[in-house]
This record gives structure tokens, C-alpha cells and sequence, in this order.
């Protein structure tokens, strides 16, 4: 019985990868646990190891091959005296388990974040470099390595410290290439210590020197919540203007995917509410580095708050040897007439992806991304607000408290006169996130939920 | 009176001596005044006084060198004077007013001075632990041989983010010495009741670090143990740890009607083993000094003391535009890593 041997998910957001090489042959008798092949993910190349008995009948997919995606027959197993040629391999790749819930629509936060790559940077009415610049394509994985590696190279009192940013070079690969370039000085791994290492960074960022500290994600910050607030954010204040706390706490925040309660959390909205703190939380490559530069120049504690599933998405980003971009401006992706979309972060993408859809109804909408959360650009908000006069506002945090509320109290305070509609906030669900994939999906916002709010509040 | 006993051939001066009855002498006055304002309802919140346990900071400052750095926690009075800093600005930070070091925006437990590389003043119990790790880190990141001083109690001892440190300060060998102020009594919980095993500083030994115990009724002590506590550190070897036996004769805080230990035991330390009587008596006893020269330093003190009140009282309250201002930097603090 001839058995296919797929490509393999290595990783919880991996959707396809490249078969970097077959440490085996056809002919080869393999058991369990031998290595059959490396695969590059997007974060690191990994062995690949045999599940079962058999001999290597074919090789389906040849070495060097990228982008195969997930649940690809990549070769075929057969036993003893079979032969591979009378084995019919599966041409489309299997669905992956719990990927099959039709009604769901295009709302899995994977695929939702396709339209990422697609939107073209010129679709930024504003950006934030001057006209004629030339543009290169980078993942925000790499815009982010950038701007940590020339921000070192600006200033000697900069470095990194985290959970295997150093010798690991990073567990979703955002530190690569960091500790060859600076050393050990400067890139430091820690012990898994968040409290601790948050503390340090703060008496670090107080004896002169300007840390950027890497939670492995902001779920494990919650460690370390008390040095942030209470150290990080509120000393300046509490000494009278003597004594700040200039760093960056960075890391993905949100959602990534099937990753369970624990691990899913977006913090926007906790660390928005913190005077002291700036928070960040880009969409765009461009973002990412021009925000995180920003973020290491700035005098105060920074959050920065990344998107796991972001990581990997490509943009334009101008190709310049200094490009920031300000906090506390936020950037009109697409202008439209009839209702304005606010979001940031992840939830760009569906924003984007509805009003992409809506156009198509001929409804014009207006998306808003605020890419810094403190401060806020409210005052592009509530010109918006004045010429749109409806509001939905999206966003992946849980629904009570959140960025989408403190928008529509303030828009109800300074521009009220203006609305046609209640403000709606689309927003994660009010529970803990789901393991299951259908459920997750349903957990999280939707573009069909951003779709039906612009209805309700354009009327149609 | 074991303490007086050893200290009878000190191996320091008499003006050495005279310093440290004075220094001493000024934290207990001092916070003898602001028990005082208190009462009168000048000052508010939470006045953690440091009476009782003065021998434990000026010991240590004896031992320190310029440009040495300190952080502890909100019991911070003593700390503050004992580094120079300027009792003025320390009593109207009390009262709240202008005048103090935070403007009055910080109160009794948050205090901070770049000048005197005093880093705080931390609210919440145990966590300048790690805060002074990092100083130390900066230090060494710095490539300058400056040490400091992290300050914590017997209660904060029981946090987890003090062991965070001491396995981040061995690993990477941080000059740091972390000063334990055992004074027995993690608020009203006494040490027996909340600590596993009554050596506190026996605790570094698992990180591999150095740690010994010390009589912090007694300056002269401390400050031996401070001078080898800086040198390890300076020396490259990493962190030292210094538990120091101190005793505090207020409550926890102004508010607290300390019921969890007896009258007897509060009077028994005050008479055999107070700190600043030990000197007195040394210093008398050795003829360094005559009762006439030690009244006119005690009339001293109390000038200094008295004056501060003064200004803490005259000081006005902090303008209402002040409560906007020291959100956010809008440059970078001048750290020592510009100045040095």
C-alpha cells in the first residue's frame, strides 16, 4: 500500500514553504524517525522526518521547489515489490482539518490577510515619502530587522534583548542576522524571565542606555505588566520630569492562528489606556520600520505592538537610508464619500478587503489607519467623520473597552453633529479565543461582519 | 552590646565617626519631623519612616564612591538624605509642593535624583530589584566600574522577580550588590511566619552568588561589608549579596498601630542596640568627641531639620498646569551615558 508523504505545517501560520532538499533518493528504504528533507518556512529551515516504513518510490517535487503550499503530496512511499508508477497521487492538496466550514466566507484570519500583499502602496494617499522615491518589496519581518540594524548602527547605546533573539535569532525570525552584525553585547538572549528582563530594561533605560526589549509575544507581557505600567510608563511623571524610561517593548500581539486562549490576546486597547505609553501598532512594511525607528529615537516607553500573521506579508517600502515616519499620524489607505472605516494593525486587512468589496456595490468607502494608538490622530478621524458623516470601526481586541469605544465616545463628543448613523465597532468576540478552527474564525472580527456594519450605517 | 564591644578600636577616624553620628543622626531627626507634619496633616498618603534602621544606609554610602548608584523601595527618607540629596527638596516632595524633588508629584515613595544617582523611590514591593540589575547593566554595558546599590527588604525577599534578578545578575555578572534591610517584619507579618528557611542571604548561593549577613545596628560593620561587597563587584566578579539585621521602631507606615510585636521588643532594641547611641557612646567613650561637641552637632541637625520643614511648609502646591506637564519626554533625558 503506497503511502504520500505531504508537505508538512511546520509552524502555526505556515501556509506553504520550500523544499530546500531531499536527504533522500528514490530506491531509499526509509523508517520512521530517518530524515526525509529540509524545509524552509518562513521563520527557519527544519528536517523533516518520516512517519512511516517504506522505500522511496518518488519524488513528486523536486528540490529547490518554493512556495509549495501545505498538504502537497511532495513524494510517494511504497512497499516492498509495489511500484510507484501504479500509485495515482492527489493532484490539488488536501484541506487542511477544520478549513472545509463553507459558510465561514473569507473570514479566516489567514485568508483574510491575503489582500495585505495585494494592496498596492500606491493606494496611500499620503505617504510618507517624498514623490519619486524609489520602492523595494520587503515582508514586515524584514522591514522590522531593518530598522532595529540601522537604528544600532545610528546609536551604540541601543540593544536588543529577549527570549532567543540572539543565537535562535529570533523565534518568528526578527532578530536574523542581528547578533552576526552587533555581537553579543548588544543582542542578548535571556533567560524566560519576562518580569525580570522588563524590570532590566527599565533600570537599563534609566542608567542611560536605550533598550529594545522583545517579548516572544505581548501574551507573555502580561508578566511583566507591573514594570511596564508602573515602572516603564509612570516614572517620568512620578520624578517630577528628572527621570524617563526611553525603550521599546516590541513583539506580535493578537491573534496568529489556531494558538488557543492564552496566546491570542490583542493589547491594544489595555496599553492605549496607559498615560506614559506610547502604542504602535502598524499595518504596512513602510509602517513597521518607519514607526519602529521612530519608536527606538522617541525619549519614552514604547509599545509596539506587531501581528504575527503580518510577518510574512510583503509591501513597498521606500527605499531610503532614513526613513521614519511621525507618531500620532494616521494614513487614508483609500479615500471614499460614503462611510469612513477606522482601524490599525491587522484589522487594516478587513478594512481594506471590505471596502474592496463594498466598491463593487458602489459603496465609497473611506479606510482610515491609525497606525499609532497613543497619540491618536483623531483630527484625521474627525475630518473624515465630516465628510463621510458614518463610522465603523475595526479592530480584533475583545469588544468592552476597546480602541472602537474610546473612538465613538469621542467622535460623539466633537463631531456629533455630523454623524447620519450610530458609530458601529466591529470587533473580536466577548469570549476567550477558541481552538478550533471554525470557531476561531467566528472569534475573531470578519470582513463580512465590517461589510454588514457599513450597511447598517450607510442604510442600505 | 556585643556591637559597642567591637566597635571600641574602629579602624576609622573620629571625624569619620562624628560623620556618621551626624548623617545618622539627621535621617532620625529628620523623619522624627515628618512623623510630626504628618500628624499636623501636612503630609498625606503613605510616610513610611526609616527610624531605627539609619546605620544600614549610612554605612553603606560610606563604602560607596562617586558615581556608585542606589534604587530601593518606598521606605526611601533615609536613603535619600544619606546620598546627599537635599533635605529641603526631600520634605516639601512630603508635603507635596513645588519644591520637591518631584515637583510633588511623587510623594514620600517616589523620589528620584540624576544628580545623585538616586534611581528611586519604587511604590511597589520588590520591584526596583530588577530595576537595579539593569542599572548595573548599564554599567557594564558602559564599560565604567560604577556598582549599585539595590535595596529591598525581608518582604520583598519572597518575590519571584528578586530571583528573576539574581539569575540575570549572575549570568551576566552584573556590579550590582543587592542590600537586603532585614528589619524583621514584612509589614505586620514577621519573618518567621512568611519566610521558608530565616537565611535570606543564603538565597544567592543556588545562582552561585556570594552573600553574607550583617549587624545593621551597627555603621561600622555595614560599612565594612559594603566596602567588600563593592570591591567583588567592581572587581568584575559579579553580584554580592549583604543581609543586613535592622530593626525599624515605627509602624510599617504612619498608619500602622504595629500590633504584631510587643512594646518590650520595640524598647528592648531601642535601648541595647540602637545605632546612633552605639556611636554616641564610641565616641565619648574614646574621648573623639566631648557631649559639649555633640550638642552643637545635635543643634545642627536640628537647624537643617527645622529648616527643611519650614520650606516644606512655605513651598507652594504645584501650579494646576503641572498636572500636564512630565507625561512625556520630549528628549531624551540627559543620563549618565551623555555625561560621563
Amino acid at each position: 500500500m503506497a503511502t504520500e508523504i505531504l508537505m508538512p505545517a511546520l509552524s502555526p501560520t505556515m501556509e506553504e514553504g520550500t523544499l530546500a532538499k531531499w536527504l533522500v533518493k528514490e530506491g531509499d528504504e526509509v523508517s520512521s524517525g530517518d530524515i526525509l528533507a529540509e524545509i524552509e518556512t518562513d521563520k527557519a529551515t527544519m528536517e523533516f522526518e518520516a512517519v512511516d516504513e517504506g522505500i522511496v518510490g518518488k519524488i513528486l517535487i523536486d528540490e529547490g521547489t518554493e512556495g509549495v503550499k501545505v498538504n502537497t503530496p511532495i513524494a510517494v512511499l511504497v512497499e516492498e515489490g509495489e511500484s510507484a508508477d501504479d500509485v495515482e497521487v492527489s493532484e490539488a492538496p488536501a484541506e487542511p482539518a477544520g478549513g472545509d466550514d463553507d459558510d465561514a466566507g473569507e473570514s479566516a484570519p489567514a485568508k483574510a490577510a491575503e489582500p495585505a500583499s495585494s494592496v498596492p502602496a500606491s493606494a496611500a494617499l499620503e505617504p510618507d515619502w517624498p514623490e519619486g522615491t524609489e520602492l523595494k518589496t520587503q515582508t514586515v519581518r524584514e522591514a522590522l530587522r531593518d530598522a532595529m540594524a540601522e537604528e544600532m548602527r545610528r546609536d551604540p547605546n541601543v540593544f536588543v534583548m529577549g527570549e532567543e533573539v540572539a543565537e535562535y535569532e529570533g523565534a518568528y525570525k526578527i532578530t536574523q542576522g542581528l547578533l552576526d552584525e552587533f555581537g553579543a553585547k548588544r543582542v542578548i538572549d535571556t533567560p524566560i524571565t519576562e518580569h525580570g528582563f522588563a524590570g532590566l530594561g527599565v533600570g537599563a533605560a534609566f542608567g542611560g542606555l536605550k533598550p529594545i526589549v522583545e517579548f516572544m509575544t505581548f501574551n507573555f507581557a502580561m508578566q511583566a505588566m507591573d514594570q511596564i505600567i508602573n515602572s516603564a510608563a509612570k516614572t517620568l511623571y512620578m520624578s517630577g520630569g528628572q527621570m524617563g524610561c526611553p525603550m521599546v517593548f516590541r513583539g506580535p500581539n493578537g491573534a496568529a492562528a489556531r494558538v488557543a486562549a492564552q496566546h491570542s490576546q490583542d493589547y491594544a486597547a489595555w496599553y492605549a489606556h496607559i498615560p506614559g505609553l506610547r502604542v504602535v501598532q502598524p499595518f504596512s512594511a513602510s509602517d513597521y520600520k518607519g514607526l519602529l525607528k521612530s519608536a527606538v529615537r522617541d525619549p519614552n516607553p514604547v509599545i509596539f505592538l506587531e501581528n504575527e500573521i503580518l510577518y510574512g506579508k510583503s509591501f513597498d517600502v521606500p527605499d531610503l537610508e532614513d526613513f521614519t515616519v511621525p507618531f500620532g499620524k494616521a494614513r487614508i489607505w483609500k479615500e471614499g464619500k460614503d462611510v469612513t472605516i477606522v482601524s490599525f494593525g491587522i484589522g487594516m486587512t478587513y478594512a481594506l478587503e471590505a471596502a474592496e468589496k463594498l466598491a463593487e456595490e458602489g459603496i465609497e468607502a473611506e479606510v482610515v489607519d491609525l497606525r499609532t494608538l497613543r497619540p491618536l490622530d483623531y483630527g484625521t478621524v474627525i475630518e473624515s467623520v465630516k465628510k463621510t458623516n458614518r463610522v465603523v470601526t475595526v479592530e480584533e481586541g475583545f469588544p468592552v473597552a476597546s480602541i472602537g469605544n474610546h473612538l465613538s465616545a469621542y467622535i460623539m463628543e466633537n463631531a456629533f453633529d455630523y454623524l447620519d448613523a450610530p458609530v458601529i465597532n466591529c470587533t473580536g468576540k466577548d469570549v476567550p479565543m477558541p481552538y478550533a478552527a471554525n470557531l476561531e474564525k467566528h472569534a475573531l472580527v470578519t470582513t463580512d461582519e465590517v461589510i454588514a456594519a457599513v450597511k447598517t450605517v450607510t442604510y442600505r | 552590646m556585643a556591637a559597642r564591644k567591637s566597635a571600641a578600636k574602629p579602624n576609622v577616624s573620629p571625624e569619620e565617626l562624628k560623620q556618621y553620628y551626624r548623617d545618622m543622626l539627621l535621617i532620625r531627626r529628620f523623619e522624627e519631623k515628618a512623623g510630626q507634619l504628618y500628624g499636623m496633616g501636612l503630609i498625606g498618603g503613605f510616610c513610611h519612616l526609616y527610624i531605627g534602621q539609619e546605620a544600614v544606609v549610612v554605612g553603606l554610602e560610606a563604602a560607596a564612591d562617586e558615581g556608585d548608584k542606589r534604587v530601593t523601595s518606598y521606605r526611601d527618607h533615609g536613603h535619600m538624605l544619606a546620598c546627599g540629596m537635599d533635605p529641603d527638596g526631600v520634605m516639601a516632595e512630603l508635603t507635596g509642593r513645588e519644591g520637591g524633588y518631584s515637583k510633588g508629584k511623587g510623594g514620600s515613595m517616589h523620589m528620584f535624583s540624576r544628580e545623585k544617582h538616586f534611581y528611586g523611590g519604587h511604590g511597589i514591593v520588590g520591584a526596583q530589584v530588577p530595576i537595579g540589575a539593569g542599572l548595573a547593566f548599564a554599567d557594564k554595558y558602559l564599560e565604567n566600574d560604577r556598582v549599585t546599590f539595590t535595596y529591598f527588604g525581608d518582604g520583598a525577599a519572597n518575590q519571584g522577580q528578586v530571583y528573576e534578578s539574581f539569575n540575570m545578575a549572575s549570568i551576566w555578572s552584573l556590579p550590582v550588590v543587592f542590600v537586603i534591610e532585614n528589619n524583621q517584619y514584612a509589614m505586620g507579618t514577621s519573618q518567621k511566619r512568611s519566610t521558608s528557611g530565616q537565611d535570606i542571604y543564603e538565597r544567592g548561593a543556588p545562582f552561585g552568588i556570594p552573600g553574607e549577613l550583617v549587624d545593621g545596628m551597627d555603621v561600622l560593620k555595614v560599612k565594612e561589608a559594603g566596602e567588600k561587597a563593592i570591591a567583588h563587584c567592581r572587581a568584575g566578579k559579579g553580584p554580592y549579596i549583604l543581609e543586613i539585621k535592622t530593626y525599624r521602631y515605627r509602624g510599617h507606615s504612619m498608619s500602622d498601630p504595629a500590633k504584631y510585636r510587643t512594646r518590650e521588643e520595640v524598647q528592648k532594641m531601642r535601648e541595647e542596640r540602637d545605632p546612633i547611641e552605639n556611636i554616641r557612646t564610641m565616641l565619648l567613650d574614646g574621648k573623639h568627641a566631648s557631649e559639649d561637641d555633640l550638642k552643637s552637632i545635635d543643634k545642627e541637625i536640628k537647624d537643617i531639620v527645622n529648616k527643611s520643614a519650614d520650606f516644606a511648609r512655605e513651598s507652594p502646591e504645584p501650579d494646576l498646569d503641572q498636572l500636564w506637564t512630565d507625561i512625556y519626554a520630549s528628549e531624551l533625558p540627559q543620563g549618565d551615558a551623555v555625561d560621563s
